[in-house]
């Protein structure tokens, strides 16, 4: 075992991660270091192909392919230098004051949220798009929800020199979408903190990370780790978790914090989501230009979402229902289809959580309630309005009894889309939005860390990601988890002088 | 990975694989216009996608498959790879809308391997008129004025 000695150690390079280096980064010029674990890799520019099965095994865990226990969802989260901020399609909004206020975690209050998200929002390039570069797919939704009687409004997103490629979610090929791989991390590394790729964290004991680092295998993506591959012991004066609501609540139930923090894994939600497809009678541009730039927000209303949106022949496969000859002629239609992704807004219940099996590694506990399914049915004939609305000649609903719905019964889509034939494990669900388990409030009997990612009862030990949140955001959430990291991060710098010891340079938010 | 390792990772797989070939063009059936190099690289594709889940997993497709032939020998006398593409598919889909989440999820599972098989190939992508490309607007002649 290989020892090393830090005084902060960040685990995860995504948003929180990232977000926390670049504000400690502000500590190594008083003597302090500061370094960052990332379990993936670091890619290269060049390496950003495109290519659906390259780009999903290098970028994602599993594939992407994440299953839940039950196996009835997918969960989508990044595993590379920057996380899942470069996976994700950069839209940028700031959470909604009634969330915040709904949380209810003492200490937060939405003006500081949205103070700190339109900092990090500037600092992104966060911008519309304009008019000339949205796509057919997108406008096609803002005509139909116009007349369907739905509001759109843009995504403002983090990109600077989109050439609008409509890869996002596969990393962009031209560098654009302004991650922590672009901003944060690059301004921390030239701060002087440290980053190690391919270092995943094993086990957190008492102000010591146990870390393995692995070798680059062939045919991989990515550079090699800047560390000999091996087992590590880091002692660290500070422990911040940023590894994302499945890696920081596994990383610290491995651990065994679950004896003070009673409540670590729970809270779980994620924004459940599948994604509806509608052809057209004719060719739209739809697999080029930026893939998510509207949306329409149900969620208080109604409890969903909808996004534009436009994936790749094996996802777009793997989400329409069925197979076959039915199957197949959709897939033949690509260069005709529209696509709506919907999300629904769920809640912390009992029994969704996160656990660890018996080697450690993450297991999500996750069920539909009655209230998710009725949001997705909901979302889905909000989109099928939507798409016929926008002139499309049949509609994809796979919570209808023949998931294809003619125009010629466009009028009975109430009916024909039931809560009765939404079956959990035939229609595909997935989620990136990943929330909760490390949840922030007022003491270990309530939550997990307090609303700056104290953990409660152990001073050393933060967190600064998405598992923070107490609920779901209802919103993309990278903006506020920045926001929280900030906070963190603050949090951090005014503890690091009693923790550990000398002088240390206080800067404010 | 070679065609032949990825064989072996493939869920139920045997010797000839008949099995998931079977599976596979039930749910995708352009699959049956395959040639062997086709076939190589698709059940590359999936064999590498088992063998990078976790072990639990791939027991679990592994029998499912294996139940596939089970159930079509109960009910069709044949095994799964023996019944006709009608015969595969009304199974399938029987399967596929069953009360007991964990057949549909079998049949969830297996489509979707197959269908990465089939569309995670570059050929199958250009195929259906996918033409994403990393030039973006430019490979169109330019964004929509």
């Amino acid at each position: 075992m290989i020892e090393r000695d830090y005084d902060i150690v960040i685990i995860g390079s995504g948003a929180g991660g990232g977000t926390v280096a670049q504000e400690l980064g502000k500590l190594v010029a008083s003597g302090h270091r500061v370094l960052v674990l990332e379990q993936g890799p670091r890619l290269g520019d060049h390496e950003f192909s495109g290519n659906e099965l390259d780009m999903s095994d290098a970028l994602y865990e599993e594939g992407g392919g994440f299953l839940t226990a039950d196996g009835t969802m997918t969960l989508a989260f990044g595993r590379i230098y920057g996380g899942s901020t470069v996976v994700y399609t950069g839209t940028s909004l700031v959470a909604p004051r009634r969330v915040i206020e709904r949380w209810n975690v003492p200490g937060l209050d939405h003006a500081d949220v949205e103070r700190r998200s339109r900092r990090y929002m500037a600092e992104n390039n966060v911008h519309l798009l304009p008019d000339e570069e949205i796509n057919e797919n997108n406008r096609l939704f803002v005509t139909g929800a116009a007349v369907a009687g739905y509001r759109a409004d843009q995504f403002p997103l983090n990109v600077r020199g989109c050439r609008g490629s409509s890869l996002c979610n596969l990393g962009c090929p031209n560098a654009a979408k302004m991650g922590t791989h672009r901003v944060q991390l690059p301004a921390a590394e030239r701060l002087g903190v440290e980053v190690v790729t391919r270092a995943e964290a094993v086990r957190i004991e008492d102000r010591v990370v146990v870390v393995r680092v692995s070798a680059r295998k062939a045919n991989e993506k990515g550079a090699e780790s800047e560390w000999p591959a091996g087992n590590y012991r880091i002692r660290a004066g500070m422990v911040v978790c940023a590894g994302g609501a499945v890696g920081t609540s596994a990383l610290l139930l491995r651990s065994g914090f679950g004896r003070v923090v009673p409540r670590l894994g729970e809270r779980f939600t994620c924004h459940p989501a599948h994604i509806l497809v509608a052809e057209h009678p004719r060719e739209i541009t739809n697999d080029v230009g930026h893939p998510k730039s509207y949306f329409v927000d149900r969620a208080e209303e109604a409890g969903f979402v909808l996004e534009t949106c436009m994936y790749f022949p094996f996802v777009t496969a793997k989400n329409l229902t069925g197979f076959g000859a039915p199957h197949s002629a959709l897939m033949r239609a690509f260069p005709r289809l529209q696509m709506i992704l919907v999300l629904a807004c769920d809640r912390a219940v009992a029994g969704n959580r996160v656990t660890v099996n018996s080697a450690g590694r993450p297991v999500v506990h996750y069920r539909f309630t009655e209230e998710v399914v009725r949001s997705l049915v909901r979302a889905t004939r909000a989109s099928a309005r939507i798409f016929f609305a926008a002139g499309a000649v049949r509609v994809h609903a796979p919570s209808a009894n023949a998931p294809l719905i003619d125009r010629s019964r466009m009028h009975e889509v109430e009916t024909l889309i039931d809560e009765r034939h939404f079956q959990s494990g035939r229609i595909s669900i997935s989620a990136a939005h990943l929330m909760g388990g490390c949840a922030m409030g007022r003491n270990a009997r309530d939550s997990v860390t307090d609303s700056w990612g104290r953990v409660h009862g152990v001073p050393w030990l933060r967190v600064a990601d998405s598992s923070l949140f107490p609920n779901a955001l209802e919103i993309n959430p990278y903006v506020t988890v920045m926001a929280l990291a900030d906070r963190t991060a603050q949090a951090v710098q005014a503890d690091a002088g009693e923790l550990l010891g000398g002088r240390v340079t206080l800067t404010t938010a | 990975m070679s065609a032949v390792a990825a064989r072996t990772s493939l869920p139920g797989g045997g010797r000839d694989n008949a099995r998931f070939r079977a599976i596979v063009t039930t749910v995708v059936p352009e699959a049956t216009a395959l040639g062997d190099d086709e076939w190589s690289v698709a059940e590359s594709i999936i064999g590498r996608a088992v063998s990078a889940r976790p072990a639990a997993m791939r027991r679990q497709l592994g029998l499912f498959v294996r139940a596939l032939d089970l159930l079509s020998l109960v009910r069709h006398f044949h095994t799964f790879a023996g019944l006709t593409p009608g015969a595969r598919t009304e199974l399938l889909e029987r399967l596929g809308a069953s009360p007991l989440v964990a057949l549909r999820r079998g049949v969830w599972g297996v489509r979707t391997l197959a269908m990465m098989g089939y569309y995670a190939r570059p050929e199958a992508a250009k195929a259906i008129g996918y033409r994403a490309s990393p030039a973006g607007w430019a490979s169109r002649g330019g964004a929509p004025r």
